[in-house]
């Protein structure tokens, strides 16, 4: 099991509406083929050079591709847990509901809960439960898609495991990383994550209804995450109150391949 | 950050090249991982050793090849080797440095038998 965060090797499970497929074989790739020659009896250094994550971003790649084919914008929301991200992206999905083809993947460790959170509002959800995995990968993506109908010409919502630190090296294939801080959180999130800040496009400050009975210093925040990123895009938004949602929204409409 | 499964993913790099270029033990393996990648080494080594079990590399010794971060200045131009990838420019004071160096993670090479 990882020291940092836990994450380990069980297997994953996608629910979809359809039966579980059996997990497929591992896809394997190939590096630097050359004729199988035994060296005799000596040792010998084999030169690599091989990305490690090679194989990720190899099928993000694939992901990417589809996506890109089928005209759908693909968002991948990252954040700690707790941030309020499902609460957010079910009042998303009913802004969104009725103008464009819609659909959720949802990731956690365990449970159905956020994907039956999602089905309410009527948009199709993929559950991906990573058993001890600490975050989506683009393999889980690219197994979970058959799973549901192809929201072509529309949008898809990946929310990511809840975890700021290793979401921010697995590319799945999206469009872009939304990344959501909420001010019940520190300040200084964006300085003590800053890959997951670094390689997001937005930031969305959710639960800003609650500013007036807390301490959080808004601007600062804003400057720690610019810090970090200075092409960031901020948006202060409340899924409880709706504030904020419009500017969302829009920003939405305006990332869609023909705009709005 | 994910340490078990990049490790899980230098197995499956060394598992296939062993099967491309015919060696059945690997020795040492080399990984370069840059100081601003993410990756704790120390959380790599750990997870190193137990991925490896059961593969051509177990019981290989992990070598790390440390590479530290460098990050240029998009207003003044200046590179010069970093700590974070938020610090400021040591010449002009901008935040926003580009990484030119020091994110790599890969397995560069393996001796084998």
């Amino acid at each position: 099991m990882c020291l940092t965060c836990g994450c380990g090797s069980d297997e994953v499970l996608i629910r979809g509406r359809k039966p579980l497929n059996k997990p497929k074989a591992p896809v394997s790739f190939k590096l630097h083929r050359v004729e199988a020659k035994v060296a005799e009896d000596t040792q010998r250094i084999v030169k690599l050079e091989q990305d490690i994550l090679h194989k990720n971003d190899s099928h993000a790649k694939a992901n990417r591709e589809l996506f890109v084919q089928q005209g759908i914008l693909t968002l991948n929301l990252v954040s700690s847990p707790g941030s309020g991200k499902t609460t957010l992206l079910v009042r998303t999905l009913q802004a969104l509901h009725g103008r464009y083809p819609l659909a959720v993947i949802e990731g956690d460790q365990q449970t159905e809960q956020d994907a039956d959170r999602i089905r309410a509002t009527g948009v199709p959800a993929v559950q991906i439960n990573t058993g001890k995995g600490c975050h989506l990968d683009a393999q889980m993506v690219e197994r979970a898609l058959p799973e549901m109908p192809s929201p072509d010409g529309g949008m898809l919502f990946i929310e990511n495991v809840g975890n700021l630190v290793c979401p921010a090296g697995f590319d799945l294939g999206e469009f872009a990383k939304v990344v959501v801080l909420s001010v019940t959180e520190g300040e200084d999130k964006p300085l003590k994550y800053p890959d997951m800040f670094r390689a997001a496009d937005l930031m969305l400050l959710n639960k800003c209804d609650l500013l007036p009975y807390l301490s959080f210093d808004v601007e600062l925040a804003e400057s720690y995450a610019r810090r970090v990123n200075p092409n960031i895009r901020i948006i202060r938004i409340s899924a409880v109150s709706g504030d904020g949602m419009d500017e969302w929204v829009s920003w939405l409409e305006e990332q869609r391949p023909n705009g709005s | 950050m994910h340490e078990m499964s990049l490790a899980q993913n230098v197995r499956e790099i060394i598992e296939q090249a062993a099967l491309d270029q015919g060696f059945s033990q690997v020795k040492t393996v080399w990984l370069e991982i840059g100081r601003l990648s993410c990756v704790e080494q120390e959380a790599m080594r750990f997870c190193f050793s137990s991925a490896m079990q059961g593969s051509v590399a177990e019981n290989a010794q992990l070598e790390i090849i440390d590479t530290p971060g460098r990050g240029r200045c998009p207003k003044c131009g200046h590179e010069a080797e970093i700590e974070n990838v938020y610090d400021a420019c040591s010449q002009c004071g901008s935040y926003g440095l580009q990484l030119v160096a020091g994110d790599a993670m890969r397995v560069k090479e393996l001796e084998v038998e």
